[in-house]
């Protein structure tokens, strides 16, 4: 059952990495640490007009939170804040029920089987959770 | 019901198999996760119901048929324990949470005896549990945290033990055994300095114990903390062993009922070792089922099945050491160490790898294992390990390797 967890999608993402390095001028930025295994994401961003102007995000875990990662950088670009918010909203959803619900970003589909292992729904959550840090500390201006 | 298992006489891993419940009814499973919680076996289980079911009641402190006899069997288990550690006083066994609760304990009631300025060494091995309750201490009483580094082959560098040792010297608290490497500290050199320093020395056993029992007179060491549920015994319950001399210097951790002499309103006064540190009901029934392991234990071929650990360990090495990219950390050698490896993958993260090892029923554990200094020390964020036990055969190992060789096709 759970080796569809890595099937061709999630690998694909994980190595495509869109969105892997720093950004300059960030506006927001957020690192967030998995305590359980020692994992860690730092995820920058700059604001413009409302929007995401850009984001980057520096991932050392695993292939799921590289995969989550690099659906992050390939759709985050773009998306106001509400958006951003939405998606890491309906992926947790995914996670909680393994049915992809209305509005889920289409890459994060892949994320479904990981559904029955609770274990590892923070290492797909834990980029967008720094993702939604860093637009807190960017509306705070404290980035 | 009662359910009372025949004796299981343990020659070979498939007896040893037998002697545990979830083993004999998943014979799929290769459990090689032990270092973090071995399996019950079936004398600590039927222990357990046999207590709930038949004796069932609080502890020093009832009259009642039920109470006594749960006095007796709590009694039994205390003596149980000290029969393992090699015959000590059973007035010296302090039963606790697990090994984690024994070692804050210790923290805290030593700790209480210690001045500002008084050091305590510790290693970069060390679990987090013998770690984080002397940074607490550190905090409260000002002491003096040393470190002993490890060495690149990832056992505590004695070399460095007389740079290590400072002239206000307490204690010298280590791991027994690395949860990360199975590197076995070597005791002799340290006991020696700690006594010409006068200076107490405390054992994290949390990964000796399952692997046969311990003479702690014989190591000359102070203190011995470890888990029911790391020694095919119930979790909920472990042990602080200490010499009772020190133990009577100690003063109490937690306060309430059993603990104390008397109490008035103007303050109270304590009830001796081991009570003193058993504030509260204890964990009676994962006390007696502990008890049942230690003695099912204790009867036990340690020299063959030790012999037989060492060549799985060595099985297991060989079959790593060429798997591409494949390193091993902590020690390769067969000298001085538990049947735990730990490795890393390049590319390849431990939680990937753990989740399809699991596809083929191999269960090893992946992260930091709470040894996050050692980690670091051992130049990774994380690791997998595998860690075998007296139920563990050829069988298991070669599963991992297998299962090892298909993960690396699929995640890379």
């Amino acid at each position: 059952m759970s080796d569809s967890i890595y099937q061709e999608a999630i690998k694909t993402l994980a190595q495509a990495a869109h969105g892997a390095g720093t950004l300059e001028a960030a506006t927001g930025e957020a690192r967030l640490d998995n305590p359980l295994c020692g994992d860690r994401v730092r995820v920058q961003l700059r604001i413009e007009g409302g929007r995401i102007a850009a984001l980057a995000h520096e991932v050392r875990g695993c292939l799921l939170c590289r995969a989550a990662a690099a659906a992050l950088g390939l759709r985050a670009p773009g998306s106001s804040a509400e958006e951003l918010e939405a998606a890491a909203a309906a992926l947790a959803r995914l996670l909680e029920t393994g049915e992809p619900p209305a509005g889920l970003w289409r890459e994060l589909a892949a994320f479904a089987p990981v559904h029955a292992h609770p274990g590892r729904h923070a290492c797909v959550r834990l980029p967008f959770d720094a993702a939604i840090e860093a637009l807190s500390r960017a509306a705070a201006g404290s980035g | 019901m009662i359910i009372v298992s025949d004796p299981i006489v343990v020659a070979s891993p498939s007896d040893a198999r037998a002697a545990f419940p979830l083993l004999a009814h998943d014979p799929g499973l290769h459990y090689l996760d032990n270092a973090a919680t071995s399996q019950l076996c079936a004398a600590a289980l039927d222990a357990l119901v046999r207590h709930e079911t038949t004796c069932r009641a609080n502890v020093l402190r009832g009259t009642h048929r039920l109470a006594e006899a749960a006095d007796a069997a709590y009694r039994e288990a205390r003596a149980a324990v000290a029969r393992f550690l090699g015959g000590v006083s059973a007035d010296e066994i302090v039963f606790t949470s697990g090994a984690t609760a024994s070692l804050n304990l210790l923290a805290h009631s030593l700790g209480a005896t210690l001045a500002e300025g008084d050091e305590v060494l510790v290693s970069v091995a060390e679990h987090h549990s013998n770690l984080v309750p002397w940074f607490m201490l550190r905090e409260r009483r000002g002491i003096v945290l040393r470190v002993l580094p490890v060495t690149a082959g990832g056992r505590i560098d004695l070399a460095r033990l007389p740079q290590a040792m400072g002239p206000r010297l307490r204690l010298i608290a280590l791991t027994h055994c690395s949860n990360v490497t199975g590197a076995v500290t070597a005791l002799a050199p340290l006991v020696a300095a700690a006594k010409a320093a006068g200076a107490l020395v405390a054992l994290d056993g949390a990964q000796a114990v399952q692997h046969g029992p311990v003479d702690v007179r014989a190591l000359g060491v102070d203190f011995y903390a470890f888990s029911g549920h790391k020694c095919f015994g119930p979790n909920g319950v472990g042990v602080l062993w200490g010499r009772r001399e020190v133990l009577e210097r100690m003063p109490p951790f937690l306060g309430g009922g059993g603990m104390v002499d008397r109490v008035e309103l103007t303050g109270a006064s304590w009830a001796a070792p081991p009570r003193r540190f058993e504030a509260g009901t204890p964990p009676i029934a994962q006390a007696v089922g502990l008890g049942a392991a230690l003695d099912w234990m204790t009867e036990l071929p340690w020299a063959a099945i030790r012999a037989r650990e060492a060549r799985l360990t060595r099985r297991l090495i060989d079959g790593l050491e060429p798997l591409p990219g494949v390193r091993i950390l902590g020690p390769r050698d067969d000298a001085a160490r538990a049947p735990i490896v730990s490795f890393d993958v390049e590319g390849v993260h431990p939680h990937d790898l753990v989740q399809v090892l699991d596809e083929r029923d191999v269960a090893v554990r992946g992260g930091h294992h709470c040894a996050r200094p050692l980690m670091a020390a051992l130049g990774v964020e994380a690791c997998t390990r595998a860690s075998l036990a007296l139920y563990n055969d050829e069988a298991d190992v070669d599963a991992l390797i297998e299962a090892l060789a298909h993960a690396l096709r699929l995640l890379r």
